[in-house]
């Protein structure tokens, strides 16, 4: 059986993280895109910890009938995995956007350096001083 | 002077020694060819050195690695309007004066990229090093098996490109030792591929452990990006493809 005492800690830390995840949301420091996958973990969370039967019936089906509150740790990891795997899409995709980002401003100082007819570098970078006049016979063709 | 319809990529990071002398060399052996160099993030004064060449300049903001400096390239080259592009590196191993054999069957029209081998016969005497041979072979013969088509210079980045492998390169190009994932996405999109031989200044290599173990990671990581490729799902972005 679950002791009492574990599932109100875990009630109160499931109602904390649900709380902490919407005040985030509320200061607008955490996307909603980002804040369901934890709004989703604490209720889970909250939901075992406070429907005993419920816990003990699933920890007696796991075969873990002699310690319950294991099954809040099992899920927890579950999720905490769920959320990591879900930031490594995240950077994934940002590292892609930020190579594109990047190609797209080389790509664009070049252009603008090429139409002030190259005579003052680049737009304003450190290495713009770097960058010499073209010179004769080479020059692009006018767009 | 009015645009060239050839373009030379050339993805340079830290070669102020030897960009101008590469630079040169493809103006030599073409002037009318037109030879943008990406600056991969370089902290030397290699953008500097390829403008006062003559070459288009295309300074990265920061280090992309060789996949994103190429790409680069390829973007410049599909934007600007060009219809074929050579690629070489800006360390000169790659010797413009091959760029004719390069070209030749792309402007004939009998394939979309055509990449120089070292390793067709006939291409000379290249003999790398016991390790490194062990890599090719593997690559070589995994390649070949995926895409089912005999190649034997995966890790090559000597090409000549039409229209369609630019806009595909610039659409979607591995990141990082690129060239042999790159043979599999030209398969992928069914464009044609030809190898030709030539002849490769080789850079020397240390043989450390170092080099081993790094060569045993790379094999490993790019065996695991080519099976990914394989199974990939292929969208090559619209944005990119249809830029003007």
């Amino acid at each position: 059986m679950t002791p009492v005492r574990i599932s109100i800690a875990a009630a109160i830390a499931s109602v904390l993280l649900i709380l902490i995840v919407l005040e985030l949301i509320r200061g607008r420091r955490l996307k909603e895109r980002y804040a369901l996958l934890w709004l989703v973990t604490g209720v889970v969370l909250l939901v075992l910890s406070a429907w005993r039967g419920g816990l003990n019936t699933i920890a007696a089906w796991l075969g873990v009938a002699t310690y319950p509150p294991a099954i809040l740790f099992a899920v927890t990891t579950l999720f905490v995995i769920v959320v990591l795997l879900h930031y490594s899409t995240v950077l994934s995709k940002l590292s892609d956007q930020n190579t594109l980002l990047a190609q797209r401003l080389a790509l664009l100082e070049a252009e603008v350096s090429r139409s002030r007819g190259g005579t003052d570098g680049g737009a304003g970078d450190a290495r713009s001083e770097l960058e010499e006049p073209r010179t004769s016979g080479d020059s692009p063709a006018q767009r | 002077m009015s645009r060239g319809r050839v373009i030379a990529v050339v993805p340079a990071y830290n070669e102020e020694g030897a960009i101008a002398g590469v630079v040169d060399a493809i103006r030599s052996f073409d002037p009318t060819m037109d030879v943008v160099v990406i600056d991969d993030g370089s902290r030397d004064a290699t953008s500097s050195v390829a403008a006062s060449r003559g070459a288009a300049v295309v300074t990265l903001p920061y280090n992309l690695g060789i996949g994103g400096a190429v790409q680069t390239g390829f973007k410049y080259a599909l934007e600007q309007g060009y219809e074929l592009a050579v690629r070489l590196d800006g360390d000169g191993q790659h010797d413009p004066r091959e760029l004719s054999k390069l070209l030749a069957p792309v402007e004939r029209d009998e394939a979309d990229i055509a990449t120089g081998s070292r390793f067709v016969s006939g291409s000379g005497d290249y003999r790398p090093p016991f390790a490194r041979r062990i890599g090719i072979t593997w690559f070589a013969k995994l390649v070949s098996l995926l895409i089912r088509q005999q190649v034997t210079d995966t890790t090559s980045g000597f090409q000549a490109l039409n229209r369609k492998g630019i806009a595909l390169f610039a659409g979607d190009y591995p990141s990082d030792y690129p060239e042999v994932e790159a043979t599999v996405l030209v398969f992928k999109h069914r464009l044609r591929l030809v190898e030709v031989p030539v002849q490769m200044r080789e850079r020397e290599h240390g043989e450390s452990s170092i080099t081993f173990v790094r060569s045993v990671y790379y094999m490993l990581k790019v065996t695991l990006a080519l099976c990914v490729a394989m199974v990939r799902k292929y969208t090559v972005p619209e944005e990119e493809a249809t830029r003007p």
